[in-house]
C-alpha cells in the first residue's frame, strides 16, 4: 500500500529502476545469487538427487531407484520414528505457542513502559547457545542432578528417581524451554498490529472483554500464532542434540535417524531419502497454515 | 473507558504469569553459573562450597583454546559473509525491483524452513561434492547460510524505515545507484549493520546442529563441548566454559539489540 501511494507521488519523474545500472545490480544481486541459488537450491537438489541412487560408498551414489522411498514406506519403524517425531515436535509447538501467547499479549497490551525491557528479556535466550540450553536440562533432570536432589533435600521424597531422564517428556519440555523465544515475537507483532480503534469499537459496542478477546483478538492474532507453530514446528521436528542428550532410546527422533546415515550406517542416499520425507512433511505443514492463514485472514 | 477497566484487571495476573514465564525461561541457564562455581563434580544439591578450580582448568588446554581460536575466526568471517549477502539481499529486494531480487529475497529466508540436520547434510554432499570436504571453509559456507535469514531480516527492516524520500532525493540530486547507497543507505543504516554482524557472529560461535557436519579434524568450541559431555568428569568444567560463553553472548546480545534501534529517530527525523 505504501509503494503505491508513493509512485504516485514520483510518478511525474523518471522510475528509479530505469536508473539502476547494470553493473550495480550484478554486483549487489552477485554475493546473496551465491548463496541462495548455490547453497540452498543447488545443496537441496543435491539432496533429492541422492535419494534416487543406490548405496554404493561413493559420494552420489549409484543408479536410478526408489528402493530408498520404498524401505521408508514399508519398514514400520520409519513409521514409528516418524510418527513419534511428528508427535513431539507437535506437543512442543502446541505447549510452546500456548505458554507463549500470554506474554505476547502481556506485551502487546499492558507491559506499558517496561514492553522495551521485556520484550528484550524475553528475546535474550534465543541469542545464547542451543547445546548449553540443552546441557542445562541434563543436569537439572539426571538421576543425581539438580531436581532429585533438590527433592531429596527438601525431604519430598527419600530416593532419586529415574522417571525424568531419558524420556519422551524430557525431550518435550526441553525442546519447549529451548525454542521457547521463538514464538513470542510472531505473536507479540501480530497482536501489535491490531488497531486500537477495533478494539475499542468492540468495548464500544458493548462486547464484554472476553466476548472481544475471542471474535477481535484472537482472529486477528492468528496469523502470528501460525507463524510462531511453523518457527517452532520446523526445528524440533528435525531436531537430534535433544533426544541424544535427554532422550535415550526410546526418544529416537527422525533427525537422529537421518544424523546416523551421515554417519555410523554411512548409507547417504537413504539419509537424503529420509531428509526429502521431512522436508515433504514440512511442505504439507506449511500448505496448511497458509490455508489456515487464509481461512481466519478472509473472515476478518 | 471499558478497555481501560480491562486493562487494570487483567494486568495484575498476566504480569505474575509473565513473571513465572521469565523464571522458567532463565533458571535452567542460571544453574549452569551457579554449579559452576560449586566444589563438587556432581551438579546436586546441597551446593559444597565455593570454588574457581573448574575456571582454573580452562586455562592451559590446548584443545579448548584451538576450537575457541577456530570459533573466532570462522565467526568473523561468517558474520562478514552473512552480513554481507544480508545487507546487498534486502536492499535488491527492497529497491531492485526485478524478480531475480525479489526471488533471492525469498531463498535467502527458506533456511527458517529447513530443520538444521537437512541443512548440514545437504552442505556435506555439497562441499564433498566440490573438493573441499569437511574443513573450516565448509563451517564458514554452512554459517554463512544459517545467519542469513537473520541478517536479511535485520537489514530488510532497518532499509525498509528509511524514509524513501531521502533515497529518491538523492537519485534526483544526480548521485549514481552505488553513490546512493554507499553515501546514503548504508551509513544510515550503519547501527544495524553492526547489530546484524554482532548477531550472525553469535549465531555461528554457538551452532552446533549444522557444524557436526562440516567440521574436519578441527573443531569448534560447540564440538569441543559435546565432545567433552561424554565424561562425567569433566562436566564442571563445561560449565565454567558455558558460564563465560553465556556472559558473552548476553553481552554481545545486548549490544546488538540496542544497536538495531539506535539512529532510527535520527533517520525519520532528517527529512522534515
Amino acid at each position: 500500500m505504501g509503494s503505491s501511494m508513493s509512485s504516485t507521488i514520483v510518478a511525474t519523474r523518471p522510475l528509479p529502476e530505469n536508473r539502476i545500472s547494470p553493473v550495480f545490480r550484478l554486483a549487489m544481486l552477485l554475493p546473496g545469487g551465491l548463496v541462495t541459488f548455490f547453497l540452498i537450491l543447488f545443496a537441496l537438489g543435491l539432496v533429492v538427487l541422492l535419494a534416487f541412487r543406490g548405496n554404493d560408498g561413493s559420494l552420489l551414489g549409484v543408479g536410478l531407484t526408489a528402493q530408498n522411498f520404498i524401505t521408508v514406506a514399508t519398514d514400520p519403524l520409519y513409521w514409528t520414528v516418524t510418527l513419534r517425531s511428528l508427535v513431539i515436535a507437535g506437543l512442543v509447538t502446541l505447549a510452546t505457542v500456548v505458554t507463549a501467547y500470554p506474554v505476547a499479549y502481556y506485551l502487546a497490551f499492558h507491559a506499558g513502559r517496561r514492553r522495551n525491557l521485556l520484550l528484550f528479556l524475553v528475546t535474550l535466550p534465543f541469542w545464547t547457545s542451543y547445546l548449553l540450553r540443552v546441557f542445562a536440562w541434563k543436569i537439572v533432570l539426571a538421576y543425581n542432578g539438580v531436581l532429585n536432589s533438590a527433592f531429596i533435600e527438601s525431604g519430598l521424597w527419600k530416593e532419586p528417581t529415574l522417571a525424568f531422564l531419558n524420556t519422551p517428556a524430557a525431550v518435550v519440555v526441553t525442546l519447549a524451554h529451548a525454542y521457547a523465544p521463538f514464538a513470542i515475537l510472531p505473536i507479540y507483532v501480530a497482536l501489535d498490529t491490531i488497531p486500537k480503534s477495533l478494539l475499542e469499537a468492540a468495548s464500544d459496542l458493548g462486547a464484554r472483554p472476553f466476548t472481544s478477546f475471542r471474535r477481535v483478538v484472537l482472529p486477528n492474532s492468528m496469523p502470528g500464532v501460525l507463524a510462531a507453530a511453523l518457527v517452532v514446528f520446523v526445528p524440533t521436528v528435525g531436531d537430534y542434540v535433544t533426544p541424544a542428550m535427554v532422550g535415550g532410546p526410546a526418544s529416537t527422533m527422525i533427525g537422529t535417524l537421518i544424523q546416523s546415515q551421515f554417519g555410523k550406517a554411512n548409507d547417504w542416499p537413504f539419509g537424503a531419502a529420509l531428509s526429502v520425507c521431512v522436508m515433504l512433511v514440512i511442505l504439507c505443514v506449511v500448505l496448511l497454515a497458509r490455508g489456515a492463514d487464509r481461512r481466519f485472514g478472509s473472515r476478518t | 473507558m471499558s478497555a481501560r477497566a480491562n486493562t487494570n484487571t487483567g494486568g495484575g495476573w498476566l504480569g505474575l504469569y509473565v513473571l513465572a514465564y521469565l523464571v522458567f525461561l532463565y533458571l535452567p541457564v542460571l544453574l549452569i553459573p551457579l554449579f559452576s562455581f560449586n566444589n563438587s563434580i556432581q551438579a546436586a544439591f546441597p551446593l559444597q562450597g565455593f570454588t574457581l578450580d573448574w575456571y582454573r582448568t580452562l586455562y592451559g588446554n590446548p584443545a579448548l583454546s584451538g576450537a575457541l581460536a577456530n570459533s573466532l575466526v570462522i565467526g568473523v568471517i561468517a558474520a562478514f559473509g552473512a552480513t554481507l549477502c544480508g545487507i546487498t539481499v534486502s536492499y535488491m529486494d527492497l529497491y531492485g525491483r526485478s524478480p531475480l531480487a525479489a526471488t533471492i529475497g525469498a531463498i535467502a529466508r527458506l533456511p527458517i524452513l529447513i530443520p538444521g540436520v537437512i541443512v548440514g547434510i545437504s552442505l556435506l554432499i555439497l562441499v564433498n561434492l566440490i573438493g573441499i570436504g569437511p574443513s573450516r571453509v565448509s563451517i564458514v559456507l554452512g554459517h554463512i547460510l544459517v545467519a542469513l535469514p537473520t541478517t536479511v531480516v535485520v537489514m530488510r527492516s532497518r532499509f525498509a524505515a528509511i524514509p524513501k524520500t531521502i533515497r529518491e532525493a538523492a537519485l534526483d540530486l544526480g548521485a549514481s545507484d552505488w553513490t546512493t547507497f554507499r553515501r546514503v543507505m548504508l551509513p544510515l543504516s550503519a547501527p544495524a549493520v553492526l547489530s546484524a554482524f554482532m548477531l550472525s557472529f553469535l549465531i555461528s560461535f554457538d551452532e552446533f546442529i549444522v557444524v557436526f557436519f562440516l567440521a574436519g579434524t578441527e573443531p569448534t568450541l560447540p564440538l569441543y563441548i559435546w565432545s567433552q559431555l561424554r565424561f562425567p568428569r569433566s562436566l564442571p568444567t563445561v560449565m565454567a566454559l558455558g558460564t563465560v560463553i553465556l556472559t558473552l553472548s548476553f553481552i554481545i546480545a545486548g549490544t546488538a539489540e540496542i544497536l538495531r534501534h539506535r539512529g532510527l529517530g535520527a533517520a525519520r527525523r532528517n527529512p522534515a
